[in-house]
């Protein structure tokens, strides 16, 4: 067992946490009161080589590890989970299912754009009454000659209001219930496409969450990805993927509700001296620092299955369900720990906190991931 | 157009320093950066590649861990880097450092068009390195540069002076030392980062540069390292108006002497 950064993984990690701080860092508050997206610093990430972290090098991307992509996603949502969703959504959700199932030409034109962060790129899963039911699918797409015609709505879409692309799931026969979905990429300047209500949130508020309306929206015959009714495999395989971001978002709040409450405990006197010297604030942190580690184990480890080829369904089910209820946990007791002052928009913890509470519901619930942890440990 | 930067690693800015019980700064569980007046030299250094070609050799003095630090500056952009690391320069100073690296440009790295350096490390802050590196060079050079340009194959550099700046102009080759805003350094980008991990990295010892121990023994020796004392509480004086400030002075006098 190898338990030490590689040099590239360290550098990676001291080029995220430098250009977190020094450019993340100062508009995460402007970016989560404003519901203001991000775009330089995404413009930015796209020059670094952030947006397409795994993706070869010859489609553009970084053709880094997936433990890479995890430690940057850890350090950009340490001060910006905006920010951070942003990332991973076009990372996982929008650029692996086209280096995993998309063809040559696919990852040409449509791929290489995102890596670089030319484009920006989304996912077209969710719907009004298909959520953690994923194959309940009624967008359809239906052959028309040589296009493909689409219609229905799609909710919840992160990055829906500014995106370039999608990778659409729709049923293309709905008589075969999952077997009868598949996977499209559409450009979305298309005439048949808008984009819908835009939702105020609670959390991440610096990332557009859109419905998506396509109204007789026609592509191109060759824009579906992978094969007829293989659909909802591409997107159960890009979840997988997806929550090893999410998983690693989770854990840069939790590690940004921790650092700064210890930061906090540490400067703050009662009873004559710093309340970190007092064992019930030690033991909150400890547990959390704990949890944290912990969390961060399995996402890693996580990674480094998917880098090997190996199944990792089940471990990015642990490592998200892990992080976020650790995120959720460290938002509370960061508040907890900065009392008062920890329930104004003075200091990030209540950022943090609401941030922290969309890890356990998106790329699939906690409820989902014990679903899936379960299925896998009993089958 | 060759290129060289010489950088240091040093410890992360944020680092707290713990003096340990041999009176020495430990260097245990500390995070080691490019020093960050050096990283305006590396990236004035691939600025000036970027715009009139050639290649950036980056050089240092260190130890193993001193690939990491050139590792970055690769990753940045610099083509090739070279370490010279010999137990010997362990405790150099910075007559030491400067006798190697005037040996490696001077010969092995012979060539060179300019060399930018920092204007200082930001751990011993001796400032020394680059003007004793040209000094045995012969070489022009400029120091606390904030501005740079080159054009005609001729240096035009703007140096913070007491009061002011200054610009010189020289010709090539000449050194120059570079202050904070001479440029914005960049991030190394991902594909950068992998492939800084083919660039050439080469380490060189004393004797692979034809020097001996007592060419690079010390001329300065750190006797102890100590941190400064702990701040102490203010004192309140309080009374009437002719007792304080009588006291008042006695304690500037006396235990501030500062009059």
């Amino acid at each position: 067992m190898e338990f030490a950064y590689t040099d590239e993984e360290r550098m990676m990690l001291q080029m995220a946490r430098n250009f977190a701080e020094k450019e993340v860092k100062p508009i995460a508050k402007e970016v989560d009161k404003e519901h203001k997206y991000p775009a330089d610093n995404v413009k930015k990430m796209g020059e670094l080589g952030l947006m397409g972290v795994s993706v070869p090098v010859e489609y553009e991307g970084s053709g880094m590890s997936t433990i890479c992509y995890a430690i940057a996603m850890e350090e950009i949502s340490r001060h910006c989970a905006s920010t951070g969703v942003i990332m991973s959504v076009n990372n996982s959700l929008a650029c692996d299912p086209i280096k995993i199932f998309g063809t040559e030409e696919q990852k040409k034109k449509y791929l290489a754009n995102m890596a670089s962060g030319r484009k920006l790129g989304c996912l077209g899963l969710t719907e009004s009454n298909a959520g953690s039911d994923a194959a309940n699918l009624s967008t359809v797409a239906v052959l028309d000659g040589d296009e493909w015609v689409i219609n229905g709505r799609k909710i919840f879409i992160t990055n829906g209001n500014e995106a370039d692309y999608c990778v659409l799931i729709a049923a293309t026969d709905k008589s075969q219930g999952h077997r009868g979905i598949s996977a499209f990429i559409v450009e979305l300047d298309n005439p048949g496409f808008s984009v819908g209500t835009l939702e105020d949130k609670l959390g991440i508020r610096g990332s557009s969450t859109a419905e998506l309306v396509f109204e007789d929206c026609r592509i191109p015959k060759e824009n579906l990805l992978g094969k007829v009714g293989k659909g909802f495999k591409v997107a159960l395989t890009t979840l997988d993927g997806g929550r090893i971001g999410i998983a690693s978002q989770a854990l840069g709040i939790a590690r940004a509700a921790i650092e700064d409450a210890a930061a906090y405990a540490k400067e703050r006197v009662q009873f004559g001296k710093p309340i970190a010297k007092l064992q019930a604030i030690q033991w909150m942190l400890a547990d959390l620092s704990t949890h944290y580690e912990a969390a961060r184990l399995l996402t890693h480890r996580a990674a480094y299955l998917k880098d090997q080829g190996q199944p990792f369904g089940k471990e990015a089910a642990m490592a998200k369900l892990m992080a976020a209820e650790t995120a959720m946990k460290a938002g509370t007791q960061g508040i907890q720990i900065l009392g008062g002052y920890g329930y104004t928009t003075d200091y990030p913890l209540e950022r943090y906190f609401r941030d922290a509470k969309i890890t356990e519901i998106y790329e699939g619930t906690s409820e989902v991931m014990r679903l899936v942890i379960a299925a896998n440990i009993l089958n | 157009m060759k290129i060289v930067a010489c950088i240091k690693q040093t410890f992360d800015t944020e680092a707290k320093i713990v003096v340990g019980g041999d009176g020495q700064i430990s260097d245990e569980g500390v995070n080691l950066i490019v020093n960050p007046y050096d990283e305006y030299a590396v990236e004035e250094a691939i600025r000036t590649k970027e715009k009139d070609g050639g290649e950036v050799v980056v050089v240092t003095v260190g130890g193993d861990k001193t690939q990491e630090a050139l590792r970055y500056c690769l990753a940045m952009g610099a083509d090739r880097a070279v370490l010279i690391n010999d137990p010997v320069l362990a405790g150099a100073g910075s007559y030491g450092i400067s006798v190697a690296l005037a040996k490696l440009l001077s010969e092995k790295e012979a060539g060179f068009d300019i060399i930018f350096a920092g204007k200082e490390a930001v751990d011993d802050g001796a400032a020394q390195v680059p003007s004793r590196l040209a000094e045995k060079l012969d070489l022009a050079q400029a120091n606390v540069v904030t501005a740079f340009e080159l054009s005609d194959g001729k240096a035009t550099a703007t140096c913070e002076i007491d009061g002011g700046s200054e610009t010189l102009e020289m010709a090539l080759p000449a050194l120059i030392s570079a202050q904070k805003g001479l440029n914005e350094v960049r991030y190394p980008s991902l594909p950068g980062i992998m492939k800084a991990k083919r660039k050439p990295l080469e380490v060189v010892t004393l004797a692979d540069l034809g020097l001996s121990a007592d060419d690079v023994a010390a001329k300065v020796e750190l006797v102890v390292a100590e941190l400064p004392p702990a701040r102490m509480a203010g004192q309140r004086l309080t009374g009437e108006v002719d007792e304080v400030v009588a006291k008042l002075v006695q304690l500037l006098q006396d235990e501030a002497k500062v009059i």
